[in-house]
């Protein structure tokens, strides 16, 4: 491939791609002085920075040119911080600054700029990492030096607020070469003995050079693979550290990570109160709906007056009542007439009746009636009872009918 | 311990569906009282434990087996 030809675009795509994958140039701090400082209506710096056989051409955009804490000018000896960046459409490269340092700023704070930068592009200060801290904390690890205000103060205001959680107290040295091992020595400690559900780590103010602890990359890479989620509490407004970014919450104070750290007892008991007002309202208005229900049926005409509604319904039921006898005795009469009629007819019927009119029964010598002339011989005896009493006869002559019922 | 400082934090947690509940007022009148019942007692329950908390400083150091023992803590030497 070596003598293959390459079009324009082809060589400033590999420049490109060989200057940005760079590591050193990704986060670079170069030393010059200032020249053609130009700042655009867009609010970017253009500007050019030189040594005293190159420069170099650069620019600043508005979001981190709104930063500075002084104003450039030409002449002036800085250090910038940022990263080199090709275009390939002129084939020209440029240095895209995040950060310009007067000189005689020290060494640490563009060690910091540079550290901020490299950690910032790794993703380490991403919102999508940052852990929720719990509501109710059960054991707080306090990370940071057991002598001094900062420890004091956390203390004071965790037992203040919320003496109901457990507080661990981890020394460790803050300043120094050793610190920042021994920082991030106790977080992973915490971490891998699993000793608390909250870690509050940092120290009390002071200069650059006493907080540089807390801008040690350790320190920083230790928060951001703490399982356990990290309050950091360094210095005082306006310090802000590495720590700081990287934590899951930044508090601006060691008493303020206290603060943020764990509830408020009073508050608390003042939220418990109303509760129990919000509670007893709720249910007092539940009792007062029921009671005019019950109120409202109570008004009801069946249980206001009873007696008259019994009363009326007395009043229905001897109606009724009344209904009913006078058409069972209707019926009966009906029934007696009927009954009346029919003994009449049957007493017309009666066999004593027609005896009365003369006729009479004549029965044999066995009781059994006689009702032909045919059954009978001459010198029979027959009985012949009459209406009253009775004959024993015997007979003289049989008379017997002919067919035209003639004797 | 463990288990009570769980217990407060469910039982703020119920307190506040309680009163949502009550407060939506669909409950039954029986329900209801029993949710005002139920709601009283975890307030009392919270209140008591606020007022029987002591703070608990310990120091904390590595053993000698690497496992770390807790001692007491002399606030700032």
């Amino acid at each position: 491939m070596g003598n293959a030809v390459l079009t324009v675009t082809e060589l400033n795509g590999h420049i490109k791609d060989l200057l940005e994958s760079d590591p050193m140039l990704t986060s670079v701090a170069v030393r010059g002085e200032l020249s053609n400082y130009k700042i655009y209506p867009s609010g970017h710096h253009y500007f050019t920075l030189k040594d005293a056989e190159s420069s170099i051409r650069c620019v600043m955009f508005k979001g981190n040119a709104s930063k500075l804490r002084f104003t450039p000018e030409n002449g002036m000896g800085v250090t910038a911080v940022g990263r080199v960046a090709v275009f390939p459409r002129d084939g020209a490269y440029q240095l895209y600054c995040s950060e310009i340092l007067p000189e005689g700023m020290g060494d640490l704070h563009v060690a910091f700029e540079q550290l901020k930068e490299k950690l910032s592009k790794e993703g380490l200060f991403d919102g999508e990492y940052k852990k929720p801290l719990p509501k109710y904390p059960q054991t707080i690890a306090v990370i940071t030096s057991s002598a001094g205000a900062a420890v004091r103060d956390i203390l004071r205001i965790l037992g203040r607020r919320w003496p109901m959680t457990k507080v661990l107290v981890l020394p460790v040295r803050v300043q120094g070469a050793e610190a920042p091992p021994e920082i991030a020595g106790a977080i992973r400690y915490a971490n891998k003995y699993g000793v608390a559900d909250l870690i509050i780590t940092g120290r009390g103010g002071g200069s650059i050079e006493d907080l540089w602890a807390f801008n040690d990359e350790r320190v920083a890479r230790a928060i951001f693979e703490s399982e356990i989620p990290v309050i950091s509490a360094v210095g005082h407004e306006p310090d802000v550290t590495i720590a700081d970014y990287v934590a899951d919450m930044r508090a601006a104070t060691p008493s303020n990570a206290a603060e943020i750290a764990v509830p408020d007892q009073s508050e608390m008991r003042e939220t418990l109160s109303s509760r129990e007002a919000r509670i007893l309202q709720a249910a007092r208005k539940k009792l007062a709906v029921a009671r005019s229900r019950l109120d409202d049926l109570g008004e009801r005409r069946v249980l206001q007056n009873p007696t008259a509604y019994l009363d009326q319904k007395r009043l229905e039921l001897d109606s009724v009542h009344n209904a009913l006898i006078s058409r069972y005795e209707r019926l009966l009469n009906t029934k007696k007439q009927a009954y009346v009629r029919d003994a009449a007819s049957l007493d017309a019927l009666s066999p004593l009746k027609v005896l009365s009119r003369g006729y009479a029964i004549a029965t044999d010598g066995e009781g059994r009636p006689i009702s032909s002339s045919d059954d009978v011989n001459v010198g029979d005896a027959l009985k012949l009872s009459l209406s009253r009493g009775a004959l024993m006869c015997s007979v003289d002559e049989v008379l017997r009918e002919n067919k035209a019922g003639r004797f | 311990m463990t288990k009570d400082k769980m217990s407060f934090e469910q039982a703020m947690e119920r307190l506040e569906v309680i009163v949502r509940q009550l407060e939506k007022g669909e409950a039954q009148l029986s329900d209801s009282l029993a949710l005002f019942e139920e709601g009283t007692a975890l307030i009392a329950f919270c209140g008591k434990k606020l007022d029987e908390a002591e703070q608990k400083v310990i120091l904390l150091k590595k053993g000698e087996n690497g496992e770390p023992q807790e001692l007491p803590f002399e606030g700032g030497e």
